[in-house]
């Protein structure tokens, strides 16, 4: 092999300027989980004696809210790989509608039913991903597309109702059961951020999506199979999002066909956002998690404070644009740093 | 009717571009029409001043239809009328063509036209865009129009580009065809290394002397030992090769040899590492290697890559690395499951081994946590190298392995690939770079038109008789 030149000098010890860097980079990593603590003191002393209760805090806030974490995580392994899929919020309510189905309507035990859930979710991930992969359509468009077909079937399955009376082992597994005061929902959010955290990190699959996402002719020149992580992608994307729906059942105790749609664009809003913090300039879980929690705590503030419903829904959609704005200039500034001096 | 000649890099595109705009002069003057012009010329501002351009790309939006391309300028500068009459468009497109003798449907897709339409349709636009603008024929720059029009097609532009000329306009003509140019100039201007090598009446010039003004008379300075290594057992073997731009080539590559693939813009030679690494499909072509045939039509970089076969391409930023990760992550990408241990990934081990390898392949600075887009462009090949040397590949693919590298990265980026093929590798390097070629090849296969028209070996292997047969490749008529 070769050996061209002299070898390269050991890297430079960190200088003033590179330890400001440094210290700028913890303050962007660190900017969304600070702005969520801010919200919180804000709240708290605005409103002192509803906002910091443990029943608000803890159950309303980090229990109810899990189902919007976990929808937003369904986004992080499409997203990474480069792709969009709008049928999360479709696939979630397709879920608690099955679980409901099979368990009220047909007796069927709670974990089959479950499973059945997470096995159809995987299956329209599997569709959405064919019709990428094999058809080379638009995320966008597809997705978009599976999402209003599933609708279609949910109305169909369910004959337009909402069914209660779902099991009480799902609906305490979920939001009564506590551990450490915490609706038990909220750990498996956390659990589940924790494993795509691992994965996107720690396993060669993860590094591979990320070059699928960000340099897909790099990826498929460095002998990647370019097709089967976005087709997987998208099939974890259903799984999740289909865990989702399983959560959203547990969290009610019933199925309706329409009010899973509301999850889409926070959850959207929660990744662009979360791409932001932590890991700056990449979608990743723990950036989702405390994005959804930040989005959460400022509306939950809001409405206590009397503000008008309609309130949450220009929280969301600016936090959306907000997010990808903050992103777009992240990147740039980046892109200018990292300009190749010759 | 004027030629503008010169190899790659003689600043003919420079030129081009400050005429456009898009370059700003260090210093010079320009007049038009007897008026000084003050320089930098804005962007865009050409137009008033009557020049249109045609690149070699055409810019033409293959989805749409040919009307809608003509009046593309049109519809971009806006004129103060609101609404557009596609068939008063239509018509007036159709007394165009008809004027310039040229036969084309103005509601065809652009993309379902002939290559030669398009570069027709092209140049008509230009003309009717310096016509809008400006009183008066003007001037047309064509930019190697011809580059990708196969031969019996260009007869047609050339009628064309002459019914320009008769009705006054003047065309300034870029190309690497000697043959085309002598055909339809009335003068040449060569440039060489930044300057003007001289003008001539074309009539006046044959062959031999425009290549001469094209090369000049440089010494080569730095001569490489070339070995004669036909004794070596056949490493890797490529027969009859067909793809884009490539027509049946057969060709050996020996162990431990560098063998360079060169030849004019679009004489095939930039295909052969694309078609030979999988990214490409073959439609026809096999590979034998370490006594395994292999068929190219097959191939993907999956599989090449198992194979042992390593694609170091020219465009670094799309198809090389990824920027915005790190150093590490780009090094290792083709082997992370080595680096898997209980299913979670050493990375440790991995910034350790990618920092050793930076090292080694001399990337600086030597951190291998830094994002890779924040590399020099040398140094960003380097590790590239890196990426792809460190596994010991048995056939490695080249295509211009310099471009945008510094002058003092170049040599280490030379000596590492020398280095590579001692090491038992075969190596193959298509570039446009002749005198890189010179540097450190054993051999050079030039290509014409899709095949190979010469091979180049031993003491022949020099800048000037690299670049003298890529001419006359061009020149060289090709059995049908």
């Amino acid at each position: 092999m070769s050996t061209a030149g002299a070898p390269a000098p050991a890297p430079a010890p960190a200088d003033r300027s590179q330890r400001r860097v440094r210290l700028a980079d913890v303050a962007e990593r660190a900017a969304l989980p600070v702005a969520w603590i801010a919200t919180i003191v804000a709240f708290s002393i605005a409103e002192p004696d509803t906002f910091p209760t443990t029943d608000n805090f803890f159950i309303n806030i980090f229990g109810t809210q899990a189902v919007q974490v976990v929808l937003a995580l369904a986004l992080i392994p499409p997203l990474v790989a480069g792709e969009y899929d709008i049928s999360v919020a479709a696939n979630l309510t397709l879920a608690a509608m099955i679980v409901a189905v099979l368990n009220v309507d047909h007796g069927t035990s709670i974990g089959l039913a479950i499973l059945v859930a997470l096995a159809v979710g995987a299956l329209i991930g599997a569709i959405n991903g064919g019709l990428i992969v094999l058809l080379g359509i638009d995320s966008f468009i597809v997705t978009l597309g599976t999402s209003s077909i599933i609708a279609g079937v949910v109305l169909w399955l369910s004959e337009s109702r909402t069914i209660g009376g779902i099991s009480s082992d799902l609906v305490d597994a979920v939001i009564i059961d506590q551990f450490l005061g915490v609706p038990l929902a909220f750990w498996y959010a956390l659990a589940l951020a924790a494993v795509l955290f691992y994965v996107l990190e720690f396993t060669p699959i993860g590094r591979r999506l990320l070059f699928v996402g960000r340099g897909r002719s790099v990826a498929r020149l460095s002998g990647l199979h370019v097709a089967r992580l976005r087709w997987g992608a998208m099939i974890a994307s259903g799984v999740i999002a289909a865990g989702a729906g399983v959560i959203y059942a547990g969290t009610t105790g019933s199925a309706d066909p329409s009010s899973g749609l509301q999850f889409l664009l926070p959850a959207f809003s929660a990744a662009f956002l979360g791409a932001t913090a932590i890991q700056p300039g990449r979608f990743n879980p723990f950036g989702a998690v405390a994005a959804v929690y930040f989005l959460a705590t400022g509306i939950t503030g809001l409405q206590q404070l009397g503000v008008d419903p309609f309130v949450q829904q220009l929280f969301y959609g600016g936090a959306l644009v907000l997010a990808v704005a903050l992103s777009q200039l992240v990147r740039r500034r980046r892109a200018i740093e990292l300009t190749p001096t010759e | 009717m004027h030629g503008l000649l010169g190899e790659n890099g003689s600043g003919k595109s420079t030129l081009i571009k400050i005429l456009a705009g898009f370059h700003a002069p260090d210093d010079g003057e320009l007049e038009i029409a007897g008026q000084p012009v003050p320089l930098p010329l804005p962007p865009g501002l050409f137009r008033e001043f009557g020049i249109g351009f045609v690149h070699q790309d055409l810019a033409l939006i293959l989805s749409l239809t040919v009307v809608e391309n003509l009046r593309a300028g049109l519809i971009t500068r806006a004129r103060r009328r609101p609404f557009l009459s596609w068939r008063a468009e239509a018509r007036r497109a159709r007394a165009t063509f008809a004027r310039y003798g040229v036969r084309i449907s103005p509601t065809a897709i652009v993309g379902e036209l002939r290559p030669a339409d398009r570069a027709l349709l092209a140049i008509v636009r230009a003309i009717e865009d310096v016509r809008d603008e400006h009183e008066g024929p003007g001037m047309l720059v064509l930019d190697e129009p011809t580059v990708f029009l196969p031969r019996a097609e260009v007869e047609h532009l050339f009628a064309l580009i002459r019914e320009i000329t008769a009705t006054g306009g003047s065309v300034l003509f870029v190309s690497h065809e000697l043959d085309e140019v002598r055909q339809i100039t009335d003068r040449v201007t060569v440039l060489r290394d930044g300057r003007v090598a001289g003008t001539a009446v074309t009539a006046d010039t044959d062959e031999s002397r425009l290549v001469e003004m094209i090369i000049g008379r440089r010494l080569a300075t730095y001569v490489v030992e070339r070995r004669d290594r036909t004794d070596h057992a056949r490493a890797a073997s490529v027969r009859d090769l067909t793809g884009p731009g490539v027509l049946g080539v057969s060709f050996d590559v020996q162990q431990g040899e560098v063998v360079g693939l060169t030849g004019l813009a679009g004489s095939g030679f930039e295909s052969v590492p694309y078609l030979l690494c999988g990214a490409w499909r073959a439609q026809e072509g096999r590979l034998v290697m370490d006594g395994r045939e292999r068929d190219l039509t097959g191939l993907d970089p999956h599989r090449a890559l198992n194979a042992g076969i390593a694609l170091i391409p020219a465009d670094r930023q799309r198809s090389g690395a990824v920027g915005s990760l790190s150093v590490t992550d780009n090094v290792t990408l083709p082997r992370l499951p080595a680096y898997r241990r209980a299913g979670v990934l050493r990375r440790g081990a991995m910034h350790r081994d990618t920092g050793g390898l930076m090292g080694r392949f001399d990337v600086r600075p030597g951190d291998p946590r830094a994002e890779y887009g924040g590399l020099s462009g040398g140094n960003q090949q380097k590790a590239l190298l890196a990426k792809w040397l460190s596994s010991s590949p048995r056939l490695v693919l080249f295509h211009e392995p310099t471009q945008g590298v510094d002058v003092g990265a170049r040599q280490q980026i030379y000596a590492t690939m020398r280095a590579a093929a001692e090491a038992g590798a075969c190596m193959l390097c298509a570039s446009s770079d002749h005198g890189q070629l010179e540097q450190i090849c054993d051999r050079v296969l030039v290509f014409g038109r899709g095949r190979i028209t010469s091979e180049l070996s031993g003491d022949d292997v020099t800048r000037e008789r690299i670049t003298e047969r890529c001419y006359a490749a061009a020149v060289v008529p090709v059995p049908e």
